[in-house]
C-alpha cells in the first residue's frame, strides 16, 4: 500500500528539500526548531533544523546560514522554489523550541528556545508563510518526520505518545 | 578563533586535562558504588554537531545526562552521559532497590533522580576540581541539572556558546566503567570548552604557540 520512499535525514544546523514519495526527517530537536516548509498540491517539502535564531550578532566572518532562523528560512524557501513549489502555495509546520534546562540565573542565551521559536514565526511572517501547526516549548526533545505526500508531521518524543499534526 | 590548527602538544595537553580529571572520577565513582571502577584513555576530537551526537549513540538516542555549567577564569560545560539502562543500575546500585525505572514517573523517584544528581556532583565535581589542580585556574560549576531525553537535544545546550562562534566543537571524551558480577556501567565524561576557554587554558600550561 505504501510506495517505496527514502527518508532524506537533516542534520543540526542544515536543511535539504524532498519530493514524494520520500519523507524527511531530524533528530533530537531540543531548544532547536525544525522549521517544514511545503506546497501540499505539488507535494514538495523542505525541512530546516535551526540551532541559533538571529544570524546578526554572530562572531563568526563566514557563517553557516543553515544554523540561523533568519538565514536559513529564506534559503529553504529558495531551494523549494528551485524544485518546483509555488511561493503563495507555501504554509508551514514547526516543531522544537523546548527549554531542556531551567536555570535560576536567567541570561538570555539561556533562554535558547523560546527565542529560536520567535525567531521562525517572525520570519516566516515576515516572507508571509502561513503557520499551519505547531508542537513547540515544553521541556521535551522531539524527533519529527514530514511526509510531502500527506502534509503531515509525525513528532516522536521521549517516553510519550507520538503525535501527529 | 578556530580549533583546526591546534598543534599535537595542545591535542596531548588536552588528552592530559581528560587523563587527569577522569582518573579521578573514577576514583570517586569507585568510592561511592564501592566497587571497581575502571577508566578508558580519554580521546579527543573535534567534530562537527552532528558528529558529536555519534559519539553517544546518535542525536535520538535516549540518554540521561547530568550537565554542569562551569564558570570561572575558563568557562566550559562538562556533561555526564550515561545510557537510560546504565543510569538505572546505578541508582538501584546505589539504593539497593532493584525495582527503580527511570522512567515510571512516580514520586518515589524524585529521590532517585537526586541521587542521580548527586552522583554527577561527586563525579563532575572530582573532575573539574582535578582540571583546577592541573591547570590552577579558578572553575566554579553550576549546580547539577538532570535531563533524561534525547541526546541531541540535552548535549546541544553545551554547543550553545560554542555555536555563536565556530561550527566545531571539540570533546574531550574519558569513559569510566564500573563492572562487577551482574551489571556493567559506562559512563561519559564530556568535557567542552568554550573557544576562548581554550587559550587561557593552553596559557596556564605554559603553552604558547596557540595561533
Amino acid at each position: 500500500m505504501n510506495k517505496v520512499g527514502t527518508v532524506v535525514r537533516v542534520g543540526i544546523a542544515d536543511l535539504n528539500t524532498v519530493r514524494e514519495p520520500n519523507t524527511i526527517r531530524t533528530l533530537g530537536l531540543g531548544s532547536c526548531v525544525g522549521i517544514v516548509i511545503y506546497d501540499e498540491q505539488k507535494r514538495v517539502a523542505g525541512l530546516a533544523h535551526i540551532l541559533l535564531p538571529d544570524s546578526s550578532v554572530t562572531k563568526q566572518k563566514s557563517i553557516n546560514e543553515y544554523k540561523y532562523a533568519d538565514t536559513a528560512i529564506p534559503v529553504l524557501v529558495d531551494r523549494l522554489l528551485e524544485i518546483g513549489a509555488r511561493k503563495h502555495a507555501l504554509k508551514a509546520k514547526i516543531a522544537g523550541g523546548a527549554e531542556m534546562f531551567k536555570f535560576s540565573s536567567g541570561s538570555d542565551l539561556l533562554r535558547i528556545g523560546p527565542r529560536n521559536i520567535d525567531a521562525s514565526l517572525n520570519e516566516l511572517n515576515k516572507l508571509k508563510i502561513p503557520v499551519i501547526a505547531q508542537d513547540v516549548g515544553g521541556n521535551i526533545g522531539r524527533t519529527i518526520e514530514f511526509d510531502p505526500a500527506t502534509a503531515k508531521l509525525k513528532i516522536r518524543r521521549v517516553n510519550r505518545e507520538e503525535i501527529i499534526i | 578563533m578556530t580549533y583546526e590548527n591546534l598543534s599535537p602538544i595542545q591535542f596531548d595537553a588536552l588528552r592530559e586535562i581528560g587523563n587527569i580529571g577522569a582518573g579521578n572520577a573514577a576514583t570517586a565513582l569507585s568510592q561511592l558504588l564501592d566497587q571497581k571502577v575502571n577508566m578508558v584513555i580519554p580521546t579527543v576530537k573535534i567534530v562537527t554537531f552532528d558528529e558529536m551526537m555519534d559519539l553517544i549513540g546518535g542525536p535520538d538516542a535516549s540518554v540521561v545526562a547530568i550537565l554542569f555549567r562551569v564558570f570561572g577564569d575558563a568557562p566550559l560545560h562538562v556533561f555526564f552521559v550515561l545510557s537510560i539502562e546504565e543510569a538505572e543500575v546505578l541508582v538501584q546500585t546505589m539504593t539497593h532497590n532493584s525495582t527503580f525505572s527511570l522512567m515510571d514517573e512516580n514520586s518515589a523517584n524524585k529521590i532517585n533522580y537526586s541521587v542521580l544528581e548527586e552522583v554527577g556532583n561527586i563525579v563532575a565535581g572530582s573532575y573539574i576540581s582535578a582540571l583546577s589542580d592541573f591547570t590552577n585556574l579558578n572553575f566554579q560549576p553550576s549546580v547539577p541539572h538532570l535531563g533524561i531525553d534525547m541526546a541531541a537535544a540535552i548535549l546541544t545546550y553545551g554547543l550553545i556558546d560554542i555555536s555563536q562562534v565556530s561550527d566545531y566543537a571539540i570533546v574531550i571524551d574519558s569513559k569510566v566503567n564500573s563492572e562487577d558480577s551482574d551489571n556493567t556501567m559506562k559512563g561519559n565524561l564530556f568535557l567542552l570548552p568554550h573557544p576562548e576557554s581554550l587559550q587561557t587554558i593552553f596559557s596556564s600550561l605554559g603553552i604558547k604557540e596557540y595561533e
